[in-house]
């Protein structure tokens, strides 16, 4: 059976965003070539929120920032095709890619703290690139930062523009990030786990208030995380990655109600519950492959506790499992859903 | 389509040891891979040799005047058909014979300074960093105090005060080199001091002396070996300045420094006299570096596995999942 | 206590420790009428100096006087500058004071070792970037060596090797002496030698750490460009350990500048106290020591004031400053 693309669904849809067609990233080492990321496809229509779930190592950032074009490229080789706005982002000119960043598309990050300059006052990072594009006067640059910062809720903003980001809380600085981020209004925003490092409660804020300015902006939302709680609460689409490759991609109430591939029933299952059964949590046994030992046929079978001959031998493909729902598992269909 | 398979447990890769033993065999041959490092070695190695045995070796009564070949230049011959090799001075005498002999004087006070200062130093900083406290404080203001004076300057005046000459130098270079020796020594008794090794030891009931002769120092002995040999070149090069100041060795024995010093009248006609003891200073200095820096890079325990296990083909994958 | 005060109050320790060494090494450990007429002097040539010195006081009256003296600028007078080496001269009373000759000769020295320190350091923070920029490059490499080779060259066999070539050999600058700007080139270029490869070196290790840092990707993805990133961002978060080693390298220069000018016979400081030491000239020598031991803490407290500049951090700390 022919593998489909996860963009040719049923129905009309508005031309994507974003069209990532087979992305593959690989890196030299002293140790010969090791693939991060193994020819993956998806589609980001404008203003949804997709998600994308792995554990470290699994590729979900490493192929973001190809995309981004932030792989340096000896050691590191993308090829295939990433389209925005109908161009091919990787076989850009470095000049036009990178006025692509900020203004089109941005990124935030993990640890907002050491994402910003500790020298530069929070006010200069967050209009730098604004004020470089809209090359207006220091005093304007100003003022957008403290625009930018009251919106993204950072109290006092006139008095704290000119202070510095260590003498900010991790959530406020994941505040500041946000801000830099929106000063050039981009299409796409892409989130490398925002929250992980942030308690709960300021977790929920920054959350809310993501989802707010892409609300009022239409903005599009690339969640990376390997938090399903916060998947299940906040995105549209959702997408599993393990071992560089896509494993599942699903519209996110059809994931969590029927998960098709073993290792979403194994994360699922894993997720500690309120309502569950008290007892040992479940794990699911073995580690992810490391860079350089991928098994031979499908990457989780060692893991798994389905597998039959087929799955040590060939490597499953994506296939339609549901309407929009589409698994890489060669024995997918025939598992009774939990 | 054969029966799911649902008794075998899942798999759990075994990640096989990377780690190649660490012999005295696999740092000859990764000194070997590293061409600039394995010439640096055989030349200061030649150069020992040149320095211990120069009565025997060198070609020439470094000495001993001959008038009759004065000034002939590099590779040339003199009018009484001695051929030599790097040139001769002013009375006659060979310069490569001088050479071997003076690299016995540069060599011996560099050596000895910097094991001097070294004994000193290590002691002092172990001490500091084992003990804490007052001493600690104490010392590296000391340290910090004397590090930030320009210390060829107060070399030259005690010179000046007690008189120049070699047991003089070596007690200055004691006096002004021991800070650099004491503050790594103390920075690295500091970090071991928190390894468990240390208080297991410490719980069996050893003795200081004990806990420092036998497991802290030969822990320490790698970053201060590269160190050490560091300061060699250091040392070499102060007594050359030293020397060609007047405050160093003196007459009638002879440091490259010092024939640097004579050389300079003649410079307009007899070039050679200054350029060649000063390239030696130059190329054993160099040599001492380098070997320094790869001594640096190979104990290094992240950069390790560079350089002894060796590599495959950059260009190969390593899966081929396709 | 604010940083700074501490630190200048440290200085001022030093430079009293530094002092009372002088004293010490000096008058102690040296008998400074012996040293000034040498061993071929008389008994009584000898003791008419000690009386004249004041030699014979006790000594810690003598570490007062001295410490008093100095307070008022009072280094002594020399009997021997401008005058021949005769025994006798240093009976009599007068001489030239001392301090004043030393302090004419520092603004050559300072023409010499900032000229070097100017172009050495420029030539080196480009160098050390571009080769972090290209790791592995062939200006990388160049960097790598240039920097190994400043290290291990004894910088008055540079400056005669220079003479050689182009003095003698080429004839196109002057062999030595003080006047033209011909004659501060190749003086400067032999004084730059080593600064050069010690700040390129860290320039380039310190960049090198920076550009792997976090906040680099960030505001590369931010899209600044590329020549922003290395100059404006990198560069500012190095600059600490840049401005130490050129901190450090500074007071080099200083001390450096004594070979050098013996080399080149560039009337400075350093020649000065060269020749003084020839010429046993105690006074000038310790007032030569002093001033430029002084000058040399006084550029360590200058360098840790331009910490507090570059690194908002260093000031914040001492403050207590948290959102």
């Amino acid at each position: 059976m022919r593998a489909m693309q996860p963009s040719e669904t049923l129905g009309a849809t508005p031309a994507p965003l974003l069209d990532v067609r087979d992305l593959r990233v690989t890196f030299e080492t002293p140790h010969g070539l090791v693939k991060a990321v193994g020819g993956v496809s998806w589609t980001l229509a404008p203003g949804e929120t997709l998600g994308i779930i792995g554990e470290s190592g699994s590729g979900k950032s490493v192929g973001l920032e190809a995309i981004m074009g932030l792989i340096k490229t000896p050691p590191g080789h993308v090829s295939g095709e990433v389209l925005f706005e109908g161009r091919n982002v990787l076989t850009m000119p470095e000049r036009e890619r990178r006025q692509l960043r900020g203004e089109k598309i941005a990124m935030i990050f993990q640890d907002a703290m050491s994402a910003l300059n500790p020298s530069l006052t929070v006010g200069t990072q967050i209009a730098e690139v604004y004020r470089l594009r809209r090359k207006c006067s220091q005093a304007e640059a100003e003022r957008r930062a403290i625009e930018l910062m009251d919106r993204v809720k950072i109290p006092s903003a006139k008095t704290r523009v000119g202070n510095y980001p260590h003498e900010f809380s991790g959530g406020m600085c994941q505040r500041v990030m946000i801000a830099t981020a929106l000063a050039l209004g981009p299409q796409i925003l892409i989130a490398d786990e925002p929250t992980t490092a942030l308690d709960v409660t300021v977790q929920r804020q920054i959350m809310t208030l993501l989802a707010e300015l892409q609300r009022e902006d239409g903005m599009a939302l690339v969640l990376i995380t390997h938090d399903l709680g916060l998947v299940a609460e906040t995105v549209d689409r959702a997408m599993v990655m393990y071992a560089g490759r896509l494993v599942e991609s699903a519209p996110v109430s059809s994931l969590f109600d029927a998960p098709s591939h073993p290792y979403t029933r194994g994360l699922i299952r894993s997720m500690p519950r309120i309502d569950g059964a008290s007892g040992a949590l479940h794990a699911i046994g073995g580690t992810p492959p490391a860079a350089g030992r991928m098994p031979k046929g499908c990457a989780f079978h060692p893991r798994c506790e389905m597998r039959v001959d087929r799955c040590r031998v060939d490597r499953p493909v994506l296939r339609p499992m549901d309407r929009d729902h589409f698994a890489a598992c060669h024995i997918a269909k025939e598992t009774p859903r939990d | 389509m054969s029966a799911v398979d649902a008794t075998t447990a899942p798999q759990v890769e075994e990640d096989h040891d990377r780690a190649a033993a660490i012999t005295g065999r696999a740092y000859l041959s990764a000194l070997m891979r590293d061409r600039v490092a394995f010439v640096s070695a055989v030349f200061l190695g030649l150069l020992l040799i040149a320095a211990a045995g120069a009565d025997f070796l060198a070609p020439f009564d470094p000495d001993k005047a001959n008038l009759r070949a004065r000034f002939v230049p590099p590779l040339g011959t003199a009018r009484d058909g001695g051929f030599h090799l790097l040139g001769t001075d002013e009375l006659g005498r060979d310069l490569f014979s001088r050479l071997m002999h003076g690299a016995r004087v540069s060599m011996s006070i560099g050596l000895l300074g910097a094991i001097c200062s070294g004994i000193a130093g290590i002691t002092l900083g172990v001490l500091a960093g084992f003990y804490r406290g007052l001493l600690e404080d104490l010392l590296m203001r000391a340290v910090d105090g004397m590090m930030a004076l320009p210390s060829l300057l107060i070399a030259l005046f005690i010179l000046f005060v007690i008189g120049p000459g070699f047991g003089n130098l070596i007690l200055i270079f004691t006096l002004l080199h021991w800070m650099v020796f004491a503050r790594m020594a103390r920075s690295l008794t500091l970090t071991h001091q928190q390894s468990t090794y240390i208080t297991a030891a410490r719980a069996i009931g050893g003795s200081d002396a004990r806990i420092i002769l036998t497991h802290l120092l030969p822990n320490m002995v790698s970053p201060l070996i590269v160190l050490f040999t560091l300061e060699i070149a250091v040392l070499i090069l102060s007594e050359a300045s030293l020397s060609f100041l007047g405050f160093g060795v003196q007459a009638p024995q002879s440091s490259w420094g010092l024939m640097i010093a004579r050389g300079r009248e003649y410079i307009s006609s007899a070039w050679w006299l200054v350029v060649m003891p000063g390239a030696a200073i130059f190329l054993t200095a160099l040599a001492l570096n380098l070997v320094a820096a790869w001594a640096r890079a190979i104990t290094d325990p992240v950069q390790r596995w560079r350089w002894l296990t060796p590599p495959r083909g950059k260009n190969q994958p390593i899966d081929d999942d396709e | 206590m604010p940083y700074l005060l501490r630190r200048f109050l440290q200085s001022l320790l030093l430079l009293f420790v530094l002092v009372s060494f002088v004293f010490v090494i000096g008058r102690i450990i040296g008998d400074p009428a012996l040293i000034m007429l040498g061993t071929s002097a008389s008994e009584t040539a000898l003791d008419q100096l000690r009386e004249n010195l004041g030699l014979n006081q006790p000594i810690w009256q003598q570490y007062l006087v001295f410490l008093g003296d100095l307070m008022q600028g009072d280094f002594g007078v020399s009997f021997r500058y401008g005058f021949s080496m005769m025994p006798s001269d240093a009976l009599r009373s007068e001489g030239t004071p001392v301090l004043p000759i030393v302090l004419e000769r520092l603004p050559a020295t300072f023409l010499l070792a900032g000229t070097s320190l100017v172009f050495a350091f420029s030539l080196a923070v480009v160098l050390g970037c571009l080769a972090a920029m290209h790791p592995r490059s062939w200006i990388d490499n160049l960097v790598n060596v240039i920097s190994l080779a400043s290290v291990s060259v004894v910088q008055f066999w540079l400056g005669l090797i220079l003479i050689i070539v182009f003095s003698v050999q080429l004839g196109l600058l002057p062999t030595g002496g003080f006047g033209s700007w011909q004659h501060l080139v190749l003086p400067a270029l032999t004084l730059a030698a080593r600064p050069l490869g010690r700040i390129s070196q860290v320039v380039r290790s310190a960049m090198l750490d920076e550009l792997s840092k976090p906040y680099i990707s960030a505001a590369r993805a931010k899209g600044v460009p590329e020549w922003r990133v290395v100059f404006v961002h990198a560069l500012k978060n190095a600059s600490i350990p840049i401005v130490t080693i050129t901190g450090d390298e500074l007071s080099q220069l200083l001390t450096g500048a004594m070979l050098v000018e013996t080399v080149f016979a560039w009337p400075g400081v350093g020649l000065l106290l060269i020749d003084s030491l020839g010429r046993r000239d105690l006074p000038m020598v310790q007032a030569g020591i002093c001033v430029v031991a002084a000058l040399v803490i006084l550029v360590n407290l200058a360098v840790d004031f331009a910490y507090t500049v570059l690194n908002p951090r260093i000031q914040m700390d001492n403050r207590g400053g948290r959102a």
